[in-house]
């Protein structure tokens, strides 16, 4: 019975530190099975970091971070399997076709059937076209799509993505979070984004964590945060946390 | 959808295959990464065969010992390609900034290191065996005439160039693109040592005792005793064989303890922030 409760993603006193800077300061959060979580924050504010920690790529300095009930980065491989991440900070090997580099991906997933489901996310991501073009020479938006097919080829159960639309345009940008509320909705899939986009944020996702220097400043939904600010849009709560203005108000109230 | 085995312990072939199919197609789209293999082997031959050819006509020791410096260059470029092969295939994935696609995926390290053994044999396979026959075309010496002995020294100079790798690959993850140089510099801090082109009692005393410590050193002794007095020495193969296997072992665990240690310090982690 506990394990049907047991939470998604559970951060528990979380704590990185690098030499003498402390990356993420005793963060705790958990997330629900489905559910699509916005992590915010300024630069160095210990988004990417958490979100490391969290696919088993940083060792917590200490704190624990549980992913379907398996500790990272100690029992990483009983549910890397079920997980994906996508950043335009990480390319794919610039050389290999798309079809190629999906090919290799979905076996390293063992994906089963995977020539379907290349095919099916080919599809679905519009990238038929170009399946026999080196990735390197796709343009950015393009790439982006095929990062999101190598993050979706194994249907994940939990899906990282950190900044997915940075530097595309409005409309490919549009694009690619139409087709993410899509496959969430379809797959029943837990979503963490990590972004600095606050449209983005406010468009996908039911619930926001804002951090700073490490920290979480607030954790709410997007709604209750504009009436807790008293703001309009997310933008202005976001400039608010960063520049102290939220302390300041709840000093004053 | 899918439903991967979630043994800790077994290695996946898949994932294996997955890797080594990932660096054919590199290899295949990439003609001057062919090219790249077989030119400074075939360069190398070349140099030395010459060199060998007018030694030979001046010196009646020399005249003896038909092809010892060209067996010498080939089991040198086994011990060296071997390590190049499993290091560029490595490094391959930091030019292209996907390690963090990996390290996120459930490729566990040691099937890494299993593939990248593998890229290292067939890159050696593409860019030796060319070479080997132009060592016959061109100075009548024929390396496969050595028979069981090459086996023997092949195996000994690719687990070294293995073991060496390993911690290369180790080094780079811990340290990232700073540390690139070791993986094209460091066999040649081993060259001097393991005797390659002279035997080890030229050496100082005291630098005879480091050249024993290296299993190459048993090889290019094995060999110029072999092609010079026509004698097989099955006892320092054996000898080299031990000492592969506690380095090879060392490089394993030096490995999986760097990894371990840029998991610490956060280097596994490519992205921006």
């Amino acid at each position: 019975m506990s394990k049907i409760l047991e939470p998604v993603v559970a951060v528990d006193q979380l704590v990185k530190v690098y030499k003498t800077t402390r990356a993420v300061d005793g963060i705790s959060f958990a997330l629900e099975r489905g559910s699509t979580t916005g992590l915010l924050g300024g630069n160095g504010a210990g988004k990417t970091t958490t979100l490391a920690m969290i696919m088993g790529l940083i060792m917590p300095t200490s704190g624990t971070v549980k992913v379907l009930g398996a500790e990272m980065p100690r029992q990483r491989y009983q549910v890397l399997h079920k997980m994906n991440f996508e950043s335009p900070f990480v390319d794919m090997p610039h050389r290999l076709t798309v079809w190629q580099n999906l090919k290799v991906f979905g076996m390293l997933y063992a994906v089963e059937d995977l020539s379907n489901r290349i095919a099916a996310l080919a599809r679905e991501l519009d990238l038929s076209e170009f399946l026999d073009r080196p990735t390197g020479k796709l343009s950015a938006g393009q790439k982006t799509r095929v990062a999101l097919a190598k993050a979706l080829i194994n249907s994940p159960q939990v899906l990282l993505l950190d900044e997915p639309t940075a530097s595309l345009d409005p409309d490919t940008a549009d694009w690619v979070r139409a087709h993410l509320e899509r496959f969430r909705e379809e797959h029943g899939t837990t979503v963490l984004l990590a972004s600095h986009n606050m449209a983005e944020v406010e468009r996908l996702c039911e619930r926001v964590i804002i951090m700073k220097r490490g920290r979480i400043e607030d954790d709410d939904t997007p709604r209750r945060l504009l009436v807790r600010y008293g703001r309009r849009t997310l933008e202005e709560v976001f400039l608010d946390v960063a520049r102290g203005r939220g302390e300041a108000r709840e000093a004053a109230q | 959808m899918s439903a991967p085995s979630v043994s800790a312990a077994t290695l996946a072939p898949h994932r294996i295959a997955a890797m080594v199919l990932r660096y054919l197609y590199l290899l295949r789209s990439s003609w001057t990464r062919l090219l790249e293999l077989i030119y400074w082997p075939a360069v190398q031959l070349f140099v030395w065969g010459f060199l060998q050819f007018y030694i030979a006509q001046n010196s009646g020791f020399f005249a003896r010992a038909t092809g010892v410096f060209i067996a010498a260059v080939l089991m040198w470029d086994i011990l060296f390609r071997g390590q190049l092969g499993f290091s560029v295939s490595f490094l391959e994935e930091m030019w292209s900034r996907n390690l963090t696609n990996l390290m996120i995926s459930p490729l566990r390290p040691i099937e890494f290191v299993c593939a990248l053994m593998i890229m290292s044999l067939i890159r050696l396979a593409i860019g030796m065996l060319p070479v080997t026959f132009l060592a016959m075309g061109f100075f009548g010496f024929n390396v496969y005439s050595l028979g069981l002995a090459l086996a023997a020294f092949f195996v000994n100079l690719i687990l070294t160039s293995w073991a060496v790798g390993i911690v290369v690959a180790g080094v780079l993850l811990r340290n990232g693109m700073g540390a690139e140089s070791l993986a094209w510099t460091l066999m040649f801090v081993l060259m001097p040592l393991t005797c390659v082109y002279y035997p080890v009692s030229v050496l100082p005393d005291w630098l005879q005792v480091l050249a024993w410590a290296l299993p190459p050193t048993y090889v290019f002794e094995g060999m110029r005793a072999l092609l010079m007095e026509h004698v097989i020495r099955a006892d320092l193969m054996l000898e080299a064989f031990v000492l592969n296997a506690l380095y090879f072992a060392a490089g394993v665990f030096a490995f999986l303890q760097l990894i371990k240690s840029a998991r610490r310090v956060g280097s596994l982690l490519q992205t921006g922030e």
